[in-house]
This record gives C-alpha cells, structure tokens and sequence, in this order.
C-alpha cells in the first residue's frame, strides 16, 4: 500500500496513447514538473494505451488484450502517474472488473489500481506540491474531464493548483460540469450531439473573457481546441480565440524561473 | 402455464441466493433526524406547508370553529361541506348555518349526488389524522363518515389539525402508529393545494383537486 | 383535426431514425434554448433540496441497499403482494408482454360496457400504448394529468417522463387549446390554461366509468399501491370512476411499508426538487361496506414486458432499481441537446437507453447505447445508485459482438459489424505489442501529412486530428 506521508523518490509516468502521439509536450512537461520535485521518472517502454477506446465501445475482449500489456509494466511498487483522468480512471476503476474472471490479473490489477494517480492528484495530495508562480497576470478558465471529476473525484485539485498561482485568475465558465461531448467514439458514432455539444461548450469557455483553457484531459482538448480552431477558421480569424493547453505545460511555464526574468 | 406462472418461473430460476439483511431504514432516521418538541414541529410544519402555498391559522382548543367561520366569511363562501357523523363535522353543522353558512352533510354514496360534489360543493371541511414537520405534510385517513372526495373536490379544502398529532418525518408516524399492521381503503399525504408546472414550469395552483388549503392548527398556548 | 404533427411520425422503432430526429432537434435554436432552460431550472431545483452531501450521499446508498434488497426477493414479494392484494378484495392480473396486459385491462372495460377510462400518469400505461388499444376497442382513454392532456392533444408522446409537455411553449399551447377545445379563446396566460384544463377534465372525472393509474410502490406486507403526484388527477382517477385499474412493471415492489418514506425522499426531491409531492395516495382496498366512495373494484395488472429478461443477470438487475425520478435526463447533456422525442422510445434519456433493450430488443435499440459520451452525470444523481454508464458499456457489448449461442438478451449481437470488429481487433492487436506499438505509431508521426483532412464525424466542426512530428517516446530519447 502506497503510503500517503512518505515522499516517493520514484514514480512511473504512463504517458497514455494521445500524449504519446499528440501531445508529446505536455508528457515533457508533466515529467519535467515531477522531476523539479526531486522524483526519478520512469517511463516504461513498452507502454502503449489504457485500453479504454475498446472497452467503453463494447468490446472488452479487445481491450483486456491491450490492458493485459500495461498490467505487466509497472513491477515496482511506485506510484504510477498519468497525465490524463480518464485513462487513469480505467486503470484504477475499471481493470479490476475488466479482469474479474482471471483471478492473477484480477489481483494484479487490484495492486495496480491502488497505486494509480491522475497528475493533478498526485501534485496535490502526494506531494504537496504549491507552484509558486513567476509569471505575470493573466487570466484561465480550467476544463476538468468527466473522468476526472465523477470516476477520479479529483476535479477539486486541478482548481487547487491553479488557485495556488498567485498572478493567474481562475475564470467560472458557464455549466462548468457538463461535458464537453468527446466521449472517445461518441464524437464520430454521434456526429451531431457533440457537435452541439462542444460548440456549447467552447462559446462558454470563451464566454469568460479568459486568455486561454486549461485542461488536465487531452481528449477534451483535442475535442475543445479542434473546435475552437474551426471555428476560427470560419470565421477567418488568423490568430487562435481560445488557445488552450496541458495543465502540466501552464504549471510549468508559470513556475518556471527564467519568467521572473 | 399461465403468465403469472411463466414469470414467476423466470424470476425464482435467476433470483440471487440471499437479499441479505434487512435495510436498516430506522439507523438512518436515526442517525440524520432530529426529535423536536411539538412547539418546534409545529413551527416546521407550517413553515413547509406555507411554502407549498397552504393558509395555517394557529387556533385553541375552543376557539377553531370562529376561525373556520371567519376563513369562509373572508373567501365569501356560504356553503361547507362537511362530516355529520364526526364531532368536528357535527359542529360546524350545529353551529355555522345560523350564521349563514350551509352545511350539508356528506350522509350518501357518492353515485347518489355526483354532479352537485363536482359543480356545487365550493368547499370541504375535514379533520386530519396527523402530520409530518419534515415535509409539511397532513396526514388523512378518510373513512366512512369523512369520505376521500371530500378533500379531493371541493375547490377549497379546510383541515383541522390537533399540533399534539405532528410527528417528525413520515417514517416516525407509520412506526409509531403501526401502519404496517394494517391500512385502511385509502391513507393520504396532503403537503399543500393541488398544482402543477406542466406548462413551462410554471406553477399553477387548482390543477385538479383544490385551489386552495387553510390549516386550522390546534395549539396548546393560543 | 388540425394539430401540428410532429416531424417524424413516432412509433417504436427508436434506433432506424434517432440521428436524424436528434440532428432537428439540435439544429433548431429555438428548442436547444427551450430544453437548457428547462434542465437548468430542473438540476437548479434538485440542487436546493441536497445541501448536505453527506445526508445525499447516505440516503442514495441507503435508497440502493433497499432496492437491491426488494430485487433480490422478487419473486416471493410478488407472491406476497398478490396474497395480500387479494385478501384486500384488490383483483390482481399478470402480463408478460403489452398486448397481455392491453387485453386485460379492455376486458376489464368490456365488462363494465365502459365507454370513457380517464388516465392518471402511467409511464406504462405509454409502454403497452393502452390509448390506442383502447381506441380500436372504441373506448375513449383521455389523459388527465394536464402535460400529458397536452400532449394527447397534440396526437403527440410524453417527451418526458416527470414533465411530459416540456418541449412545448404556453404559446403552443394556447393555440392548442384553442383550436382543440370547443369555445376557448386564445390565451396563454398559464393560470388561465390550467383552467380551461380544469374544466374540461372535471366533467370527465365525473363521467368516466374507469380510472387508469400506475404505480409508483406496491407494498407487499400490507397489500398497498402508492401514488405520487402534485396535481390531483391521480386521486381523482383512483376515486370517482366505479373502477380503478392500476398498471405496474413487476420490479416496483417493497417488502416493507417502511421502505417508502426513503424512497419517496429520494423521489421527489430527485424528480423535481420537491421536499415531497403534494399527494401521496396510498391504496389497499376496494370500497368497504358503508362507505361512501371510492371504487367498488380495483384490479391490477403486473406487466413483465422484459423486466424478467434484465432480472436474469446480476449486472443488467440494477436496470430495475430505477424509481422513474427523470434526474437523469435532467442532467444528461445529450437528453439536454436532443429533447426526449428523438429517442423514439416510451423512456427516454440515459435510463430509457439502458430500459428500452429489454422491452424492444436489441434490434430496434442497437445504436442507442451509443448516444453518450459516458461522462456519468446520470449516474451521479441517480438516487439509487444504477451505475448507468456501466450499462451502457454493457449493452454496447451485447450489441456489437458477434451473436453467441445463448444470448442474455434479445437481440443480441443485432449491432455487430464484422468490418468494425476487424478494426477493434486490428487495434488490439498492434496496441497489445510494444513492438507493433512502435512502428505504427512511428509510421503515423513520419507520415503525419498523410492523414486525412476529412475524418468521418470529427472534422464536420472540427480542425482534423494530426498526429505531432516527434511521438513522446522520441523527446524523451532525444533529452539532453
């Protein structure tokens, strides 16, 4: 069992599939922000996916294949920290059930799932992290993912670290819990819904006035941003109105000591 | 085999082996319920009630048939329907025609007189049997002499409630009264007029049952 | 008669044409206001009555223990409730499918020569579709509770299962009413339309030979059926016609008399942010000797209707916990764009997605478990805990995956594509190999500007999804 008072010196970094092949920055930053904090990062090799695309779309056979990989990653008992809710919310909820007839890896799993931690949670309630902001004022609105927030609980740390920020304004969007409509295959099985769902969701966001979004998530990212992007594009607008990025490239970028400079 | 046969059959052949124990619904009104004293029950209730737009008027022992003849004179209503073979009913009867009031007694079945109940009754005088301060709920139990369309009916509906009889959540009154041990043809929960938000969520009172609901509330230091 | 039609004629057969009823829906500006105004005001009304996350979080579990409690005694509750029913002079009928419970209740009416059943809400009363039984047999069934007057009026479904006319406006109403019933004139001040309403509908309590309701608990212990309501027209159902029929699905039983009080908590303040309903009706008997109303007879009908199909198995069981409070569809984000008609199903929103296979089958519902983005606020109000984006997991499995010998459910594998199964089995494939991993992802990153600029679905309002020149695996070797 994990203890929650002793400072881990190691932690695995399950980067998940989108980060590796879409926002290889933000996992550098992610692991470059644990590494400030005097932790070794390891990142697995051979590490490839969750396996949640298969499994929310009804084909768990597909997925325990998938899973069956990433269960065998992590032989040491540190901390696995995934920049990402929704896929840690997976690993740490679902592998136990998606393993319930094969009672090895049910156990496995088990183990696994007590030591996962969505990025956020683990700066917050591991480390006690408390950015200390070098970067002048500006204003952020935070979209926290549906996994986040209802499987992982942890929409409350997102919010803590920015609020620790003492020059960024945390804007409220409107219906800040709804769902931004990305929803893995849901976006392209039901083209229409998140459509008109994303689109609520940007026009919000923007609503603010805010500078930009942040997001612990990179699907609704891919999701919000990708809207937005459009839109300006339709609208002819040559420079992004609702640019957005990881928390973990925001964190440090604004702890980030050259900004005092 | 007959339908009832074929479900059941279905049912008992993949029903779990054991429902466990019984849900401890007392623990939980234990653990989240406070007792009040009958003061603050009645102050809860009326609160609630009030807020579901119902009239309470706090009345004594004695004094609650001059409150349902002013409540009538102020709605300008001169004919109550009432309970001749209940004590309160056959007050009111004695006691409010000699001030102009009718009050006619609900003393027939129902097919006997029908379309005056719906076109010609404009209000209806009934006891209840308790209450709830939780929820701002009254509790009745019609029966042969207080029929169940006399609070259904007649636009206005006026109760008279004894605040010795509020009790603190609904589950304290069936427990305490042993309802489980037998109900009668009908028990009702009343917490205001009857309304809707069928049309936009907007509320509208008098949808069906009455317009209007005066509570005339016995208490002990009025 | 000259009611506006709805679009697309609705009948049961939800999934043929849902994309396209859901598409005019969103597109419609208009109606996407209408429907956020009225969830916001919904949610915003639950909200006030849980201020205590605790308190809420209890009494969800404690909602959860005693329906599972109920569900796991099935089938000796019923038997119990029939005994005790029946020793309470209350006839009682079994049903396995709508038109077993259809022929019961119109015989019921044949008996009595009725020509007028008044109804008071019956979610299941739309599941048989009784109203247009009733019409073949020549017998009129007229809706009481005023959303759905309307919306009969209309020649229209419930879009909802608490607030059935919630996709019209007062306006639309008005002209309803006005067209509709005889010497209206146009108005669309509320109160007044509630009147008009009123007014038709008492001279039908009056004159009907037979009051419908349904059920919202059946105790067993006692031989009781319990009515929540707000409007009357169930009490008025249940008491002025000489017959009462009441209608129920088998799964809404307790044990225990006090299993209620929780229930009806967790039901009102749930449904529509109400600490309790104006009426609560409880019923254990036909009219007793010398008193002085209510129905010499009152029968009720237990439909099956492919509730013992969901009961079957552990998982899909928690199906029926459901206590129909409609917070699911209150708070469900594609229900808030889509509005109920879309789903073309009698329940709709996220439990009418997980409730609607075992009715119809996975034939006619196949694709609706893909409508969610499974980001669980359905499951998260649920008052009794049905872990609804598990089931729709669930369902999106029997759907899809080739048809098995011995299926759970009906309909099983009636979504199955082998072209999308390849596909899933072709990822799984490279995604279980490290090595496959590696070079198709590389493949993706060096051959970025091959992907496509049109990807089905993504890019009709979005920029197309590239993957970035340098893959994580890549910086990391490449760090200093």
């Amino acid at each position: 069992m994990h203890s929650r008072s002793a400072y881990p010196t190691d932690v695995y970094f399950f980067a998940t599939c989108v980060v590796d092949q879409f926002f290889p920055g933000a996992g550098m930053d992610a692991i470059t922000l644990l590494e400030r904090q005097g932790i070794r990062v390891h990142f697995p090799e051979e590490q490839t996916c969750c396996g949640q695309p298969a499994y929310t779309s009804g084909f768990p056979d597909e997925a325990r294949k998938v899973a069956a990989l990433q269960l065998s990653l992590f032989p040491n008992d540190w901390p696995v920290v995934v920049p990402s809710g929704s896929c840690a919310g997976m690993m740490k909820h679902h592998y136990p059930t998606l393993f319930a007839d094969d009672p090895a890896r049910k156990a496995a799993a088990e183990k696994l799932s007590a030591r996962v931690y969505e990025l956020t949670q683990f700066l917050v309630d591991v480390l006690n992290f408390k950015p200390e902001d070098c970067g002048s004022d500006c204003t952020v609105v935070l979209h926290t993912s549906c996994s986040a927030r209802r499987e992982m609980g942890v929409h409350v740390t997102g919010r803590k670290l920015i609020g620790d920020l003492a020059k960024v304004k945390l804007a409220q969007q409107d219906h800040e819990s709804e769902c931004c409509g990305f929803g893995g295959t849901f976006s392209v099985k039901q083209p229409e819904i998140s459509a008109a769902m994303v689109e609520d969701k940007v026009k919000a966001l923007k609503a603010t006035g805010a500078e930009r979004v942040v997001s612990a998530d990179c699907g609704c990212l891919m999701n919000i941003l990708g809207h937005a992007a459009w839109k300006d594009q339709q609208e002819g607008r040559k420079t992004p109105s609702l640019p957005g990025e990881h928390i973990a490239t925001f964190l440090l970028r604004r702890t980030a000591k050259e900004n005092t400079q | 085999m007959s339908a009832r046969d074929r479900i059941l059959a279905k049912l008992k052949a993949t029903a779990p082996e054991s429902a466990g124990d019984l849900p401890d619904v007392g623990g939980w009104y234990a653990d989240h319920r406070t007792q009040e004293s009958t003061a603050d029950k009645a102050k809860r209730f009326r609160h609630f009630i009030e807020l579901a737009h119902a009239e309470v008027y706090s009345v004594s022992r004695g004094g609650w048939l001059q409150k349902l003849y002013e409540v009538l004179s102020a709605k300008q209503i001169d004919k109550l329907l009432v309970a001749p073979g209940t004590v309160h009913g056959a007050r009111a009867q004695s006691d409010l025609p000699p001030l102009g009031i009718a009050c006619p007694g609900y003393d027939t079945p129902i097919e006997n007189w029908k379309p005056a109940m719906f076109n010609d009754t404009p209000a209806g005088f009934t006891a209840a049997r308790g209450a709830i301060a939780e929820t701002g709920t009254l509790i009745l139990w019609p029966n042969a002499d207080e029929p169940r369309l006399m609070s259904l009916v007649p636009p206005v509906h006026i109760v008279l409630l004894d605040a010795a009889n509020i009790y603190n959540t609904f589950h304290e009154a069936m427990q305490t009264e042993g309802w489980q041990d037998g109900l009668p043809t009908n028990s009702l929960l009343i917490s205001g007029p009857s309304k809707t938000a069928d049309i936009q969520q907007t509320l509208a009172y008098g949808a069906h049952g009455p317009k209007e609901l005066v509570v005339l509330m016995i208490e002990e230091n009025v | 008669m000259n009611a506006p039609q709805t679009p697309h004629a609705l009948h049961f057969m939800p999934s043929a044409g849902f994309r396209a009823r859901a598409k005019d829906v969103v597109e419609n500006p208009f109606l996407r206001q209408s429907f956020r105004g009225a969830m916001d005001f919904l949610m915003s009304k639950r909200a006030a009555q849980f201020p205590d996350p605790e308190e809420l979080e209890s009494l969800r579990r404690l909602g959860e223990r005693i329906r599972q409690y109920n569900l796991a005694k099935l089938p000796d509750l019923l038997v119990q409730l029939e005994s005790n029913l029946t020793r309470n002079g209350i006839q009682v009928h079994w049903a396995e499918t709508p038109e077993e419970a259809n022929a019961i209740i119109l015989g019921i009416c044949q008996k009595h020569s009725a020509k007028l059943m008044v109804k008071g809400k019956s979610m299941v009363s739309e599941e048989i579709e009784l109203n247009h039984a009733a019409e073949a047999a020549g017998i009129g069934a007229l809706e009481s509770d005023m959303g759905e007057y309307i919306v009969q009026l209309a020649h229209e479904k419930p879009s909802h299962i608490i607030m059935p006319a919630i996709h019209k406006t007062k306006e639309q109403i008005a002209k309803l009413f006005h067209e509709n019933v005889p010497g209206v004139d146009y108005t669309d001040n509320v109160d007044a339309l509630i009147q008009i309403g009123r007014n038709v509908l008492r001279q039908k309590f009056l004159e009907a030979d037979i009051g419908l309701s349904g059920v919202n608990f059946a105790v067993a212990e006692t031989g009781t059926l319990c009515l929540v309501e707000n409007e009357g027209n169930g009490r008025m159902c249940t008491t002025a016609p000489p017959v009462h029929i009441a209608i129920t699905g088998i799964e809404k039983i307790v044990e225990k008399l006090e299993h209620v009080p929780p229930l009806l908590s967790l039901l009102t303040r749930s449904a529509t942010g109400q600490n309790i309903s104006t009426y609560f009706n409880m019923i254990s008997s036909p009219r007793k000797p010398g008193e002085k109303d209510g129905p010499g007879e009152v029968h009720l009908v237990l439909l099956d209707n492919g509730r013992s199909q969901a009961y079957a198995d552990e998982q899909l069981r928690k199906t029926l916990q459901c206590i129909r409070c409609g917070a699911c569809m209150n708070h469900c984000p594609v229900y808030t764009r889509i509005g109920g008609h879309a789903y073309g199903t009698t329940y709709p929103g996220p439990i009418g997605k997980i409730i609607s296979p075992h009715m119809l089958g996975l034939e006619a519902t196949a694709n609706m478990a893909t409508a969610s983005s499974l980001c669980g606020a359905c499951g998260e109000v649920c008052p009794v805990k049905i872990p609804i984006p598990e089931l729709l997991i669930r369902l999106r499995e029997e759907s899809f995956t080739a048809p098995h010998a011995n299926p759970t459910m009906r309909g099983q594998g009636a979504g199955h594509n082998a072209r999308i199964s390849a596909i899933w089995r072709a990822w799984s494939a490279i995604y279980a190999s490290p090595a496959l991993y590696r070079a198709a992802s590389w493949l993706a990153s060096r051959f970025r500007w091959l992907t496509p600029r049109r990807q089905a679905g993504w890019t009709s309002v979005r920029t197309p999804l590239q993957p970035a020149p340098k893959r994580l695996r890549d910086l990391i070797k490449e760090r200093p």
